[in-house]
C-alpha cells in the first residue's frame, strides 16, 4: 500500500490507533482469507480492494469530493442507494464489525449494548474509520431501539448526522410513512447538492443498483452447486465489499468472477470438498471485519452456501421496478422494493422464516445456523420461533449468540463442530 | 479389535480401552498444567488398534499425537447410547461445562445446548464451594443430603457465591444446609437447560458431577422421574469416543 499518512491526517484519523487497527486487520485477513485453498482467481480483485479499503478507495472518494460529489455514509440496507446515486452522490457503508476503544465506548453507552452499535461508536471515538470521517452526511435509521436511542448520543459526536425514520409494521400506513421518509431524504440530498433529482437521474440510479443486485444474485445461485465453487467466507467478503466499492466497477468484477465460477461448476471444481456439510447463516449482519463465525464454520469442514442477512440476501434480494415514467412513480417502486426487506424490527415478520426455508431449499443446505449478536433483541427474540418452525420441518438449527470478542472461541468452535457432526 | 477412547476434559482426562465391546482398561488422571504429558503417561502401557479423542483438549492431542477427534457432544451421545440403548437424552455436567444432548430413536444426536461464556453451575463450581465450606469435593454431596432446605443461594458466579456462602456461615447457617442450597442452585440451572430443550426420556446423567448423590436426588425430584446414572459417569465421553473409534 502507498503512503496515505497525509490523507489520514487530513481526515483527522488517530494515526496510532489507525495503524494498530490496520495491523490487526491485515493479520486477520491473511490468516482467514489467504490460507483458503482453491480460491477462484477472480477473488484477487476483492483481495486488492480489501488491502486498499483504507487507502486507494478513500483516495477515490476524496477525488470524487473534489469533483463535487458528496459522500453519504450509512449503517443500514434501508438507506436507498438508488436515491443517493440519483442525487449525484456516493453511498458507503460505515464500519461496524470490530471492537475498538471499548473503554471509551462504555463511557457513553451501556455495557449491555450490541457489538455492532458499540463498534461504530468505537470507530468514531477512536478516530479510525476513514469512511466515517470522509462522509459529508451520516445517515442513521430508526431500526431497533438500540440504534435509534444510540443515535441520540452519536449525533452529538459527528457534525453531519441525518436521521431517517422507519416503520415497524407492513401496513399501508407504514408504507406511506416509508415513502414519506424517502421523499424527505430526497429533499435533504437536493438541499446538500443544490440540484434537483430528475427522472433520468433516478432511472440511472435504479439501473446501477439493480445491476449490482443482479450480479450478487448470480453469485448466490452459483453457490447452489455441490461442490460449492466459492467459499462462504469469500462470498461474504464480496457482499461486504458491495457497501464500499464503486457500484459499476464492483458489478463488473462480480460478473467476471461469476463467469469463472460457472466454468468451475461445469467442471465440477469446488472451493470446498464435494459433499461438505452445507450451512445457511441467518440472522444479524456481519460487517467488515466480522468474520469470526464464518471462519469457525468453514474451518470445521462445512461450507456456507448462503447468508440470510442484511449483508447478504436480505439486503440484496428484489430489484426496483424502473418502468414508471414519472418521479413519483419511481419513488413508489423504490418504496415497494425496500418495504419488502424482512428485518426483525418488523412485526409480524413471517416473510423472514419463509425466506430461510426457501434459501435452505435453493442452496441445498443441510442446516441453518442462526447468528444473533448478544443484546440484539429483535433477532434473538425472533430466533426462538424460527428454531421452532424449522424444527417442525425437520431442519437442523443451531442458535448461537455471540459478540465481537474472542472470549468464547473455544465454546463456539465446539458447538459449531458438534452441529457439523449432526448435519453430516 | 482393541478400541481406545480418550476424553481430555478441563479438569480430568479419562481413558477407556474396549476389547470386543467390553471395557478392559479404564484410567483417570487430572489434566493439570501439561495435558499432553498426562496423555502420554496414560497411553504409555496400553495397546490399541484404533483411538479417538474427545473433550475440551481434543485439539491439542490432534496436533501432538495425530489422533482423530470428535466433539464431546457426539462422544457423550454415542457413549450413552452404547451403555443404555434407547436412552433419549443426556445431561452432562463436567469440570467446566454443562450440556444437554437430545438423541433420536436411532441413537443419533439431534440437538444440544451448552453453557457458553460462564462456567457457573459446573463441577468446578461445586469444587470451589466445597473448599469454601471446608469439605472434600467427594464429600459435598453426601453432606448436603444431611442438610435442610430453606436457604437460597442467589449468585451463580463462583466468586460472588463464595462471598454469599461465607456470609451465610457468618450468620450462623449450618454447613450442611448451605451445601444443600448450593446443590439446589446448580440443579435449577441444569433443569432450566433441560426444559428449554424439550427433551425426551429416558435421561442419562453423566460427567463427573453425576457421582454426586445429592445432585441425582434433586434432579429426580425436580424432573419428577428417574434418571439413569451409569456406574462411572465420568467415563461416558471416553467410552463413546472408543465406540466411535470402532466406526471410524
Amino acid at each position: 500500500m502507498a503512503d496515505y499518512t497525509q490523507m489520514w491526517t487530513e481526515l483527522g484519523l488517530n494515526l496510532d490507533n489507525h495503524n494498530a487497527l490496520l495491523e490487526n486487520l491485515g493479520g486477520a485477513y491473511q490468516s482467514i482469507f489467504m490460507t483458503q485453498e482453491n480460491r477462484p482467481e477472480g477473488m484477487a480483485y476483492f483481495d486488492f480492494v480489501m488491502s486498499e479499503a483504507h487507502g486507494l478507495r478513500i483516495q477515490e472518494l476524496r477525488d470524487e469530493q473534489k469533483a463535487g460529489r458528496k459522500i453519504i455514509g450509512s449503517f443500514c440496507v434501508f438507506v436507498p442507494e438508488e436515491i443517493i446515486l440519483a442525487a449525484g452522490c456516493t453511498s458507503v457503508g460505515l464500519c461496524a464489525g470490530a471492537d475498538f476503544a471499548q473503554d471509551e465506548v462504555e463511557k457513553v453507552l451501556p455495557r449491555n449494548t450490541c457489538s455492532l452499535i458499540k463498534s461504530f461508536f468505537g470507530f468514531e471515538l477512536g478516530k479510525v474509520c476513514p469512511y466515517m470521517e470522509a462522509s459529508d452526511l451520516i445517515v442513521g435509521e430508526n431500526t431497533c431501539d438500540g440504534k435509534k436511542k444510540s443515535f441520540e448520543i452519536f449525533k452529538e459526536m459527528v457534525p453531519n448526522f441525518y436521521q431517517m425514520d422507519l416503520p415497524q409494521t407492513k401496513t399501508p400506513m407504514a408504507r406511506h410513512m416509508l415513502k414519506h421518509e424517502f421523499k424527505s431524504f430526497v429533499e435533504k440530498l437536493e438541499e446538500m447538492t443544490g440540484k434537483s433529482i430528475k427522472l433520468e437521474d433516478l432511472k440511472q440510479g435504479i439501473a446501477t443498483v439493480n445491476a449490482k443486485r443482479q450480479a450478487l444474485r448470480r453469485l448466490s445461485m452459483l453457490r447452489a452447486a455441490d461442490p460449492a465453487p466459492i467459499s462462504g467466507l469469500d462470498a461474504l467478503l464480496i457482499n461486504q465489499i458491495a457497501f464500499l466499492d464503486n457500484p459499476a466497477r464492483f458489478t463488473e468484477k462480480v460478473n467476471i468472477l461469476c463467469d469463472e465460477l460457472e466454468i468451475r461448476v461445469k467442471e465440477n471444481k469446488g472451493a470446498k470438498a464435494t459433499n461438505a456439510p452445507r450451512v445457511v447463516i441467518s440472522g444479524c449482519p456481519m460487517a467488515i471485519p466480522n468474520w469470526k463465525l464464518p471462519s469457525i464454520i468453514e474451518a470445521k469442514g462445512a461450507v456456507i452456501v448462503g447468508e440470510e442477512s442484511c449483508i447478504g440476501e436480505r439486503g440484496q434480494r428484489n430489484l426496483t421496478d424502473d418502468s414508471a415514467d414519472n418521479l413519483d412513480g419511481l419513488m413508489d417502486s423504490i418504496t415497494d422494493r425496500y418495504f419488502k426487506i424482512d428485518c426483525a424490527v418488523f412485526t409480524p415478520n413471517q416473510d423472514r422464516i419463509n425466506h430461510i426455508k426457501e434459501m435452505k431449499q435453493q442452496y441445498n443446505a443441510d442446516g441453518i445456523i442462526h447468528y444473533g449478536l448478544q443484546f440484539c433483541q429483535p433477532y434473538i427474540m425472533e430466533s426462538f420461533s424460527i428454531e421452532k418452525q424449522l424444527e417442525k420441518e425437520n431442519i437442523s438449527v443451531l442458535r448461537l449468540e455471540t459478540d465481537y470478542s474472542q472470549e468464547d472461541m473455544g465454546q463456539l468452535s465446539t458447538r459449531v463442530e458438534a452441529f457439523v457432526e449432526i448435519i453430516k | 479389535m482393541r478400541l481406545a477412547g480418550i476424553d481430555i476434559g478441563s479438569r480430568s482426562i479419562e481413558l477407556i480401552v474396549l476389547e470386543d465391546g467390553q471395557v478392559v482398561h479404564s484410567k483417570q488422571a487430572e489434566s493439570g498444567y501439561n495435558p499432553i504429558e498426562r496423555v502420554k503417561e496414560l497411553i504409555a502401557d496400553i495397546s490399541f488398534d484404533k483411538i479417538m479423542a474427545t473433550g475440551y483438549g481434543r485439539g491439542i492431542v490432534e496436533v501432538a499425537f495425530n489422533f482423530p477427534t470428535v466433539t464431546e457432544i457426539k462422544a457423550y451421545g454415542a457413549g450413552a447410547t452404547g451403555l443404555y440403548p434407547g436412552v433419549r437424552s443426556v445431561l452432562d455436567i463436567g469440570g467446566q461445562d454443562t450440556k444437554v444432548i437430545s438423541i433420536n430413536e436411532m441413537g443419533k444426536v439431534t440437538k444440544f445446548e451448552m453453557n457458553d461464556k460462564c462456567a457457573a453451575g459446573t463441577g468446578k463450581f461445586l469444587e470451589m464451594m466445597a473448599t469454601t465450606l471446608g469439605y472434600q469435593t467427594h464429600q459435598i454431596g453426601t453432606e448436603a443430603q444431611k442438610g435442610e432446605k430453606g436457604i437460597e443461594i442467589n449468585s451463580m458466579c463462583a466468586v460472588f457465591a463464595e462471598s454469599e456462602v461465607t456470609s451465610l456461615l457468618a450468620k450462623g447457617c449450618k454447613r450442611n444446609d448451605v451445601a444443600l442450597a448450593i446443590h439446589q442452585s446448580v440443579c435449577r440451572r441444569a433443569v432450566g437447560m433441560i426444559r428449554r430443550q424439550n427433551i425426551s426420556t429416558p435421561l442419562m446423567f453423566a460427567g463427573g458431577v453425576a457421582n454426586n448423590s445429592c445432585m441425582i436426588e434433586l434432579l429426580e425430584q425436580s424432573l419428577g422421574e428417574n434418571i439413569i446414572v451409569p456406574e462411572k459417569p465420568q467415563f461416558v465421553g471416553a467410552y463413546g469416543a472408543a465406540v466411535l473409534a470402532g466406526l471410524s
